[in-house]
């Protein structure tokens, strides 16, 4: 399979400040693609200039391997869904959804079919004659989904799909979309800073951050293997520790000067001496404070002096704060300015750090 | 309801991208339509005004608006708006405190009847007082009787002139007043305000440039009116004649000059009460920005 | 009104709502009260000779018409200055912007007569038309250049604010749907704007069938041809002719209530959608 889409040292700049800076990648046809970063870091922007939306300061748009820079973006086969939906208010469901085929002049019949079809997809069979303003959160942004869909599109964009929903109806609209962009087999790309929806719905994710692209790849690499500090402080809970060496099994192993570690609570183990795996790599903190998470519990230890987040399980002795407890840390990260590498504990496994 | 407040021309709207906006050639195009009929509805009467009051000189415009009669008409003016604003500026606070502040059933009735003088013609204005206060009107024998003079008199053209303003300062406040909520009152009142305090210390601060706006508007049009006016007035030379009625006859005479004269005293107060518009909408759009970069875009 | 305000903790309300609804009865409801009264002073056959006779029906629809091609060409310019001054750019926007509110400040009278002095047979543009054959000022065109002043702002300020108020992402969505120019407006921002074109319509046109002040001057007030029904009632309080001027005055206040009837409907029916959105 081919590149369906490609971005070519794209950079974009609003007075001072740049929104797009040289980013460039290829998206695989049929992937659905999570673009991920803070807000404000350009995520948006970047949609909107695939979208021909806006334009370009340089670089090049490529789809199916044709530059399209100079196309109108009605011209371009994009489906785009916004963040607020944008549906037409005076217009019902079914003529917000025939929109884009009566725009193309298709026939009558044809665009019965096609809408029924969509709503039938969608759900909304029997909300044809409400209008949007008689609709709820999540039925108009199926509304905007069916209504960007129904022209055919090569390509699907989502601004935010889920910003504006209800939490608590976000999960099952995430679950229902993804299920449905993989029926359909679309490839699509969608906006979002908040990285559970993206690593629970994207095969693929783009963290971008003032403007940068600073990794490209699936949820697990991105989660496992950070390429840069950014990714690796952005991605999953994580305590920032500056002096690495002072954590017990980290001493001996050749780090950057200026290296901070960044360590993530799933990898710090934390409990009664009899109860660790490596009693010989551990070290000796005291618990401050303990949270209750739903599913685990989380131990804030006091490491001398640097805090860390340890989870422990429901099903483990309690422990109180104030307690001691020996810590083992399987796993550091760390990162300088420019990259990020993984370290693994020498004293439990392998010696050699991994670089990647 | 035109002339509110409301529209803040913000540049960035527009600073549009191609596909969002039209092409140069129609933007222009349209522009200059816009703008040419613009000036021939409104900027060239105005101009017209002025020409036309000093076609013959600056002395004889001088001589025009210093004229006894001229100077008596200003002062009926004034003294009619002296009266009328002050009562119309009360009743408006009035209004808009109990329909801002306070639930109660039948509000939009009331709204809808605080209109009411918007949409009735300026003569029917003049003509129920009239028939109130005429010979052959309800109160008329009496009045008579006690030979009190109501119609073709001062009373008549500020009844007239009240009746006729009597919804601009109101109109300016509810919806202001309506999107500032009762937050800050409440707060106040919960901090142990009292009636006036939590009146003059939070609500009057909040809602000053829309009451000036509204008091302007309203003065310039009870100084304006015409129609309600002249059916009251009774045209006294002298006597009951407020400048718009001064610049008829003088017209109707063939004074056209002094006519004009006259009349750009009146364009005069227009463009005071315009550029009072600017003003206050210039204060509310940086307020707002105030408020958006305190993070409570409004 | 009962048992709501106790919801409140501000005080005021019964002295504001009493002041409120005295001087809303003393300055208009009962002053408004007489001419109804007044008028059925009249039997049933007189009242009807009254506002049926052929001179008064003559004004009203010397009225109704100039009033409503007013308004038809302030919908048609009020739309296209409000969307000039909303969505570009040019020098002098601002001041362009308050001169809209001019009709609304100037004294009718004073807009009357200048417009006289430009469309009369002798004046500025009025002496360049005459040649032609064409004449302005003392025909029905010149009253309706006098309401088309008048009704100007009540277009533009209705609309204004919701063109302002326009998501862009709206007209970026029919975009991304293939939609060019011509077709995002026609059938994507135009229809939103319907119920706030209406609006202004109304208001001008509302505010076009009770004018009096710009118009008299300009008319040249020919019975059967250029009189309004304002000035008529005006000609028959002259004559004192009590009943006859009320009897056409209530007439005009039925048609004033129906059109505020029907702006208050169109008002509340967007006012309902946007606290729906």
């Amino acid at each position: 399979m081919g590149l369906h889409l490609e971005l070519r040292n794209v950079s974009k700049a609003y007075g001072g400040h740049l929104a797009a800076s040289d980013v460039s990648f290829g998206i695989e046809r049929g992937k659905l693609i999570g673009l991920l970063g803070p807000s404000g870091g350009g995520k948006s922007t970047l949609l909107r200039i695939l979208a021909g939306l806006e334009t370009p300061d340089t670089g090049d748009i490529l789809i199916n391997g044709k530059r399209v820079n100079d196309v109108a973006p009605q011209e371009r086969g994009i489906g785009f869904v916004f963040q607020n939906y944008a549906l037409f208010k005076h217009m019902n469901v079914f003529d917000n959804i025939a929109f884009g085929l009566t725009i193309r002049k298709a026939k009558k019949a044809e665009i019965a079919e096609r809408v029924n079809e969509l709503l039938d997809l969608t759900g909304l069979r029997g909300f044809e004659k409400r209008y949007p303003h008689q609709l709820s959160g999540g039925q108009r942004q199926r509304v905007a989904f069916a209504r960007a869909l129904a022209p055919r599109p090569e390509l699907l964009l989502l601004d935010e799909p889920f910003a504006a929903i209800d939490a608590k109806v976000r999960k099952e609209l995430r679950t229902w979309l993804k299920q449905l962009i993989e029926t359909i087999g679309i490839t699509s790309i969608f906006v979002t800073h908040d990285q559970d929806e993206a690593v629970e719905v994207a095969d693929e994710m783009l963290i971008v951050q003032q403007g940068r692209l600073e990794q490209q790849g699936t949820p697990v690499d991105v989660y496992t293997a950070p390429k840069t500090a950014f990714v690796a402080g952005f991605i999953g809970q994580s305590q920032i520790i500056a002096q690495p060496r002072e954590l017990v099994g980290f001493g001996d192993i050749a780090l950057p000067e200026t290296g901070r570690a960044i360590i993530r609570p799933e990898f710090v183990e934390a409990g009664r001496p009899h109860e660790m795996t490596t009693p010989s790599a551990s070290a000796k903190g005291t618990v401050r404070r303990v949270f209750f998470r739903g599913a685990h519990l989380e131990l804030e230890i006091d490491l001398g002096g640097n805090r860390l987040a340890a989870h422990r399980s429901l099903d483990q002795e309690p422990i109180q704060p104030g307690e001691e407890v020996s810590v083992l840390i399987h796993r550091i990260y760390v990162v300088t300015d420019h990259n990020a590498v993984m370290v693994e504990n020498p004293l439990k496994v392998d010696p050699l750090p991994v670089h990647i | 309801m035109a002339g509110a407040v409301t529209a803040h021309l913000s540049d960035s709207a527009s600073v549009r991208p191609k596909h969002v906006t039209e092409k140069p050639i129609v933007r222009w195009l349209l522009t200059g339509i816009a703008l040419l009929f613009l000036g021939f509805v409104v900027l060239l009467p105005l101009v017209a005004v002025f020409v036309e009051a000093f076609q013959q000189g600056v002395n004889l415009y001088w001589a025009s608006i210093t004229d006894p009669d001229a100077v008596a008409a200003l002062k009926l003016t004034l003294i009619t708006a002296l009266i009328s604003v002050p009562l119309n500026t009360v009743f408006g606070i009035a209004a808009a405190w109990a329909i801002t502040k306070f639930r109660f059933r039948g509000k939009n009735f009331l709204i809808t009847l605080i209109d009411l003088p918007f949409s009735i013609s300026p003569v029917i204005s003049g003509l129920i007082f009239v028939l109130l206060f005429g010979a052959q009107g309800w109160f008329g024998p009496w009045l008579d009787s006690h030979d009190i003079q109501i119609l073709f008199a001062l009373p008549g053209i500020v009844l007239a002139t009240t009746f006729v303003t009597f919804p601009f300062v109101a109109r300016e406040l509810i919806p202001l007043m309506q999107a500032q909520g009762v937050q800050e009152e409440e707060a106040a009142a919960s901090l142990g305000a009292k009636g006036w305090q939590i009146f003059f210390r939070v609500t009057l601060p909040n809602i000053k440039w829309g009451l000036l706006y509204g008091i302007i508007l309203c003065n310039a049009r009870a100084m304006g009116e015409f129609g309600a006016v002249s059916v009251v007035s009774g045209h006294i030379r002298g006597e009951t004649n407020t400048l718009p009625l001064h610049v008829e006859i003088l017209y109707n005479e063939y004074q056209f000059s002094a006519s004009f004269a006259v009349a750009s005293l009146l364009v005069f107060l227009a463009l005071i009460t315009l550029g009072v518009k600017s003003f206050v909408e210039w204060k509310s759009a940086q307020r707002a920005k105030g408020g958006e970069a305190n993070g409570t875009a409004s | 009104m009962k048992g709501s305000k106790a919801r409140s903790v501000l005080p005021g309300f019964g002295l504001s709502m009493g002041f409120t609804v005295f001087y809303l009865c003393v300055l208009v409801l009962i002053p408004l009260a007489g001419l109804v009264v007044k008028t059925t002073g009249l039997t049933w056959e007189q009242f009807w000779n009254t506002v049926t006779s052929g001179r008064v029906l003559a004004s009203y629809r010397i009225s109704f018409l100039t009033a409503f091609f007013a308004a038809l060409i302030n919908l048609a310019f009020g739309l296209l200055v409000a969307w000039v001054l909303v969505r570009y750019r040019f020098p002098g926007k601002k001041l362009i912007d308050s001169l809209v509110d001019l009709p609304f400040a100037l004294p009718t009278a004073v807009a009357g007569i200048a417009l006289t002095a430009i469309y009369a047979p002798n004046g500025w543009i009025g002496s360049l038309l005459d040649p032609l054959g064409i004449k302005i000022a003392f025909t029905p065109l010149g009253i309706t250049i006098a309401l088309i002043f008048i009704g100007l702002p009540f277009v533009v300020r209705t609309v204004q604010p919701v063109l302002q108020d326009f998501e862009r992402e709206t007209e970026e969505a029919a975009v991304m749907l293939g939609a060019y120019r011509w077709r995002t407006f026609r059938r994507v921002i135009l229809p939103e704007l319907v119920p706030a074109l209406l609006t202004g319509f109304a208001l001008a046109f509302a505010r076009g069938l009770g004018e009096y002040g710009s118009v008299v001057f300009i008319s040249g007030n020919m019975p059967l041809k250029t009189e309004i029904t304002p000035l008529l009632i005006m000609t028959k309080l002259e004559q004192y002719d009590y009943s006859g001027a009320t009897a056409i005055a209530l007439v005009m206040l039925l048609a004033s209530f129906l059109m505020l009837l029907f702006i208050n409907y169109l008002q509340w029916r967007s006012n309902r959608r946007a606290i729906a959105d």
